[in-house]
């Protein structure tokens, strides 16, 4: 990104995908979709010498083995990276069994179906407040002025923190997913910026509690009983707004992105409100926001390739739905699909903590944009722009609306 | 699909996608955890079969079972 391109050591060129594959070339930012493709037809897994050793594997199979497979492959580092620093634990995401499971069904109950339906009302009177801003101009950006601010302000309601903090997490996250790829220094900076900030919630909460997630966690009890530690409640805080902020922005911005570019699925969603979750789910399987991670541990073989200890895994959720084996018409937006398995939250015990949550905002994003602006296209005198790394998704949308050009 | 149809869900492969819950409301409830299982004794009333296939078709995990009887 343009704000500090010029302290980070940008990596060659690709010229051998298949051999030396790398998920910051500004070609797979861009349109990742053909390389996968190339790849998976060479094989089920890939390697790079890059990022100091990473598989990718490129099929549906591949991506649920090493989900599955706890034993050989660890989520301690669940960021693929030029450097491997000290582990920086945000439990459960990077925690392995048998400590995952006790520390997920801490915040599982917060993020069922139900608890997350509590907070649609606040999260369309926020879709709407962000709209009025922008629906009289004829146009928007709608990455910066829409799908941005939907889950920053929503996981800060749930949190109970202030939501005009939003631009300082959305600051943290972009240091620590993006920039953070390449230069260690301003991804420590940030976590170490954004744990302070948590600890002063904490703090906060003793003196005078709340109710909300924060203190929700301060009260929780681990399997022995006992209160957990301010560590542990700072790095699972770390964790929601990490993984609960640009991923939604992205899958936001991806489904209006698709829709602003296909009349047709955008005209039958509008007449056919109940096929709403089922062209949701489809649109998180082909345009999924999140690759994970995870450190091989043994040697083993997934899909009857060899991988060995000291490498990284690019957990490509992404490239396994778009995988022909799995999904019949793979690279097609199929908008009523009625067989899909999509693993765009994961599959096994890491499934994401907050799909529940995520699937409502999306939702409710695009009802809400599609009741107040049922006529909108690309900008063509605009450019459409995407995140780099592992969270993938539209960082400038510009689009018109209604007769605007 | 003449018979009546059963469902089960496999409690050791479900992760709580939920994807169940939200194509058959009627066939499946969740826990505290938002784990699925399966409503009663797992009959599918009639009528909702085809909600029972596509609950089926749409589990990641592969945790859900329709058992023809």
């Amino acid at each position: 990104m343009s704000d500090s391109a010029s302290v980070i050591p940008e990596h060659p060129p690709v010229t051998d995908w298949i051999n030396d594959f790398d998920h910051t070339d500004p070609r797979w930012t861009e349109n990742p979709f053909p390389i996968w493709d190339a790849l998976r037809a060479h094989s089920p897994v890939v390697h790079t010498e890059r990022f100091l050793g990473c598989y990718l594997p490129t099929t549906y199979e591949a991506v649920k083995e090493i989900a599955y497979d706890t034993e050989h492959f660890s989520s301690r580092r669940v960021i693929v990276r030029d450097v491997r620093p000290e582990v920086i634990p945000s439990p459960p995401i990077t925690s392995d069994p048998p400590a995952h499971k006790p520390a997920k069904q801490l915040l599982l109950p917060s993020f069922t179906p139900d608890a997350v339906k509590k907070l649609e009302p606040r999260v369309r009177a926020i879709c709407n407040a962000l709209i009025d801003e922008f629906v009289n101009d004829g146009r928007c950006d709608a990455a910066a002025r829409y799908t941005k601010h939907i889950p920053v302000r929503t996981i800060a309601h749930m949190l109970g923190i202030p939501e005009e903090d939003g631009d300082l997490f959305i600051r943290w996250i972009h240091e620590i997913l993006e920039l953070g790829i390449k230069n260690n220094d301003l991804l420590m900076g940030a976590i170490h910026e954004m744990s302070a900030y948590f600890a002063g919630q904490i703090a906060q909460r003793k003196k005078s509690p709340t109710d909300d997630l924060v203190s929700t966690l301060m009260n929780a009890k681990d399997i022995d009983g006992q209160p957990l530690s301010d560590a542990h409640v700072v790095g699972s805080l770390r964790l929601l707004l990490i993984a609960g902020i640009d991923t939604t922005w992205s899958a936001i911005g991806s489904a209006l992105w698709h829709l602003a570019r296909t009349r047709s699925d955008c005209q039958r969603l509008i007449v056919e409100p109940a096929l709403m979750p089922i062209a949701i789910e489809e649109l998180l399987r082909a345009y999924s926001p999140v690759t994970m991670a995870r450190e091989v541990t043994k040697e083993t073989t997934v899909s009857g390739c060899p991988v060995k200890p000291g490498n990284m895994v690019l957990l490509s959720f992404p490239a396994a739905n778009r995988d022909p084996a799995m999904f019949r018409d793979a690279d097609k937006v199929v908008i009523d699909r009625k067989e899909n398995r999509h693993a765009a939250f994961g599959l096994g015990i890491h499934r994401c903590v907050g799909s529940n949550l995520a699937r409502m905002e999306i939702t409710v994003a695009i009802e809400e944009w599609l009741k107040r602006i049922p006529d909108f296209r690309l900008d063509p005198a605009g450019r459409v722009t995407w995140s780099e790394g592992t969270v993938r998704g539209p960082r400038q949308l510009p689009i018109l609306f209604g007769n605007a050009n | 699909m003449s018979g009546k149809l059963k469902i089960r869900v496999d409690p050791e492969k479900c992760q709580g996608h939920a994807r169940c819950k939200s194509l058959a409301p009627g066939l499946f409830d969740l826990d505290e955890f938002g784990n699925a299982h399966e409503r009663g004794d797992g009959s599918v009333p009639a009528g909702l079969e085809d909600r029972a296939w596509l609950a089926r078709s749409n589990c990641p995990e592969i945790a859900i079972e329709v058992i023809e009887e």
